[in-house]
């Protein structure tokens, strides 16, 4: 074979590699960041293929002085500002105490979303309450901004006597069909399609409330990420997809799911849905872009592809270290800020919030979180007596227990 | 004779054949500069470079269907899956492609390709980090399913894998990775280092697929196992004080089934243990096999012991780990004491 030269050329193998790993510098370069303010807003009725530039646009209202502005600016009340600053607030302050307490070998495991705070209650926030859920292992802000009681969740990653899932689930596989947050599984991405059938099914039953689905940028690899597009599309089911962009998939840099030349976002467009990308640590643009998508959810105009570009700020999970796959110091150059720190500095910039009134907020919800987890480990935790019946582990197989459990229950004498 | 534990034994197999043989590649997830989640890959890619071992996208499914092209192609690639749990997404791949290619193709196009993956229970995994799914694999006409129980095997059964012209699904007991387990959640931690499994060659050696190892040798009954429940068995077998014949299939399939002929024979009893759920699992093929083959020289019936037959319960897993008095149990009912 020859090239357009006329020279004889052989293949070589490629494989992607990140911009930096340990003992270099963190480069974000790549990542380019449009002013707060400058990304248009399409009517909510727009056709997919007359809004594709969004794909690679990124929509941020936060300016860097704290500042809203632009026309995504969801101009929220006071109080619902202070209320999701409050809930990411709480997020992280739990998952500080949870984190301890696997250090603590209270619980076999557990998961931080630090950094990635505004994802979930961003979308909390804009969200009807019952509306359905379809998060990742990530996404413990919707129970928190939901109103879900901390001590439960506690009691699950204890897997103790208080479990609501009876201690059969690894901790943070949350699961509460009251608070609209389906079970979470180990298994990646399964949600996501599921989610689809889900809006498909409130759409065949005329309800008037929506679905929405979480995914790593990293599981974006699965089948079943490609299921639900095709099938969000075929049906223009009532649905938002978010991927959260949160660079790494565990050691594994957001390259190696993605060519280096593209967005998440724009996936979407080969399938005819709308996509948005958004500045995933700017608290109002997570609302915004929320609203934007459940608006035309609602108005029967099927689904909208959201990608959440944010930085996972700790490690995948209690059991790796990121300073062996990343520079220890990427965290501190990640070019989005904090999601807790830029919403506290926009409050302060309206004359709503002072230094001294989050100091008493964060005295508040550690409080909070105190007295759950005393409620939660007087409960049990990881090691104690106190957990559900090991009779119970044969229940829930079936609806009924049929016979061949009956006899194993009974072979193991509980 | 160098003292490795089991991936430390695995990486070895893989950095060995990577040497001798341009052809293999390994890649997964989180298995290039990481080294993998349980660091079996730790320094391949370093030594051997990007291309040989790299990082894939999380799609299991499109792992092994890139293994099923490479190894059609004329390489040798082993795919890692990161938990057996997760070999879902990519089952079609293995048992409608990689299983029947050579059948279907009449030898044209054949899939030499190994799946590693850790499986089984012991770390508090939960249901989708503790599956033992090794019989939707023994079922698949086509496939090799090997599970070793040592470092030595690991790496000498690894090694066969590789150079092995069929499709294998090599299963690695996580629990086992760093140390024999017994059974006893609450006694020491134990390691290689002092178990004899852990002495292991440096360099190139085979352990031949489709031959099991009488691992205790005994005249009252044969316990049939492999993987985690091999140690299991061994220290049931003391703790009952019973004469057991502990035999570790190492290859599930093909099953090595004169080794399993001659014990049973000798012994006239059997009981059979396995983590995987009873219900479909290996062991009920096992319990057919050997009422076929010795059936006249059976002197009491065949017992399973297995996990139960739910999800795996996360904070219930030693209620439902077979553990070593469970194991006991049955062989003193075999023997009738």
């Amino acid at each position: 074979m020859t090239n357009e030269n006329g020279s004889a050329e052989r293949l070589e193998p490629y494989v992607p590699q990140p911009r930096a790993r340990p003992g270099e510098t963190p480069d974000f370069s790549n990542l380019v960041l449009p002013a707060a303010g400058a990304a248009p807003r399409p009517q909510t009725d727009t056709k997919p293929q007359n809004m594709r530039d969004m794909a690679f646009n990124l929509i941020r209202v936060l300016d860097e002085k704290g500042q809203a502005v632009g026309p995504w600016d969801p101009k929220l009340p006071t109080e619902r500002l202070i209320a999701g600053l409050r809930a990411m607030m709480m997020t992280r302050a739990y998952d500080e105490r949870m984190f301890l307490a696997q250090r603590q070998g209270k619980s076999s495991f557990y998961m931080k979303c630090t950094g990635e705070e505004a994802v979930a209650v961003g979308a909390a926030t804009a969200l009807n309450p019952k509306d359905m859920t379809f998060p990742t292992y990530r996404q413990q802000g919707l129970l928190v901004a939901r109103g879900y009681p901390l001590s439960e969740m506690m009691c699950q990653v204890f897997s103790n006597a208080g479990d609501p899932l009876k201690g059969r689930q690894m901790p943070v596989f949350y699961s509460s069909r009251d608070y609209g947050f389906f079970s979470i599984s180990g298994n990646l991405a399964t949600q996501y399609s599921q989610s689809v059938g889900w809006a498909m099914a409130s759409a065949y039953r005329r309800e008037a409330h929506i679905a929405a689905a979480w995914i790593g940028e990293g599981s974006t690899a699965e089948g079943d990420f490609h299921y639900a597009l095709t099938l969000a599309s075929v049906y223009r089911a009532p649905v938002i997809l978010n991927i959260v962009n949160n660079q790494w998939a565990i050691s594994t840099f957001n390259g190696i799911a993605n060519g280096a030349d593209t967005t998440f976002a724009a996936r979407a467009l080969g399938y005819g849905l709308p996509a948005l990308r958004v500045d995933g640590n700017d608290f109002l643009a997570v609302v915004a872009t929320t609203e934007w998508a459940a608006h035309r959810a609602h108005a029967n105009l099927g689904a909208t592809m959201i990608e959440l570009v944010t930085y996972r700020a700790e490690g995948h999970s209690t059991s790796d270290d990121p300073s062996k796959y990343r520079p220890a110091d990427e965290p501190g150059a990640w070019p989005l800020g904090d999601p807790i720190a830029r919403l506290k500095q926009h409050l302060m910039v309206l004359g709503a919030w002072t230094e001294e009134a989050h100091a008493s907020l964060q005295a508040e919800v550690t409080a909070e979180v105190r007295a759950a987890y005393k409620t939660a480990e007087a409960l049990g935790v990881l090691g104690s007596e106190h957990r559900h019946s090991p009779a119970s582990m044969f229940e829930d197989v079936y609806k009924e227990q049929p016979w061949h459990l009956r006899r194993q229950r009974q072979q193991a004498g509980v | 004779m160098a003292r490795m534990n089991m991936v430390q034994a695995l990486n070895s197999a893989l950095d060995v054949m990577m040497a001798r043989d341009p052809d293999v590649v390994v890649f997964g997830q989180d298995v290039g500069y990481f080294g993998g989640v349980f660091r079996v890959t730790d320094g391949l890619q370093k030594k051997h470079g990007l291309s040989r071992c790299f990082d894939a996208p999380i799609t299991e499914g499109g792992i092994v269907a890139a293994a099923v092209g490479m190894a059609a192609h004329g390489l040798r690639p082993v795919a890692e899956i990161q938990f057996a749990d997760y070999i879902y997404p990519g089952i079609d791949q293995i048992i409608s492609e990689a299983a029947r290619l050579r059948y279907r193709s009449a030898g044209q196009f054949t899939a030499p390709l190994v799946v590693r993956s850790p499986y089984g229970g012991g770390i508090f995994g939960g249901q989708t980090h503790s599956q033992s799914p090794e019989a939707l694999f023994t079922h698949v006409a086509g496939l090799k399913v090997v599970i070793p129980s040592t470092p030595y095997d690991a790496k000498g059964l690894l090694i066969s894998a590789i150079e092995d012209d069929d499709p294998v699904v090599f299963l690695e007991p996580k629990r086992l990775y760093t140390g024999p387990f017994n059974g006893d959640r609450s006694g020491a931690v134990q390691s290689w280092a002092s178990h004899p499994g852990g002495e292991t060659p440096e360099g190139y050696y085979a352990v031949p697929l489709s031959q099991a190892a009488v691992v205790r040798d005994g005249a009252d009954v044969t316990v049939l196992v492999y993987g985690t429940m091999v140690h299991v068995a061994v220290a049931a077998a003391q703790q009952a004080q019973i004469d057991a014949e502990v035999i570790d299939l190492r290859t599930l399939w093909p099953v090595d089934i004169e080794a399993i002929t001659q014990s049973v024979q000798k012994t006239g009893r059997c009981i059979i243990v396995h983590e995987a759920t009873l219900t479909s699992g290996f062991g009920a093929e096992l319990a057919a096999l050997v009422q076929e083959h010795c059936f006249y020289h059976l002197e009491a019936p065949i017992e399973r012991v297995a996990g139960w037959d739910t999800p795996y319960p996360h904070i219930f897993e030693w209620e439902y780990f077979p553990g070593p008095t469970r194991v006991a149990d049955a062989m003193r009912r075999a023997v009738g004491t």
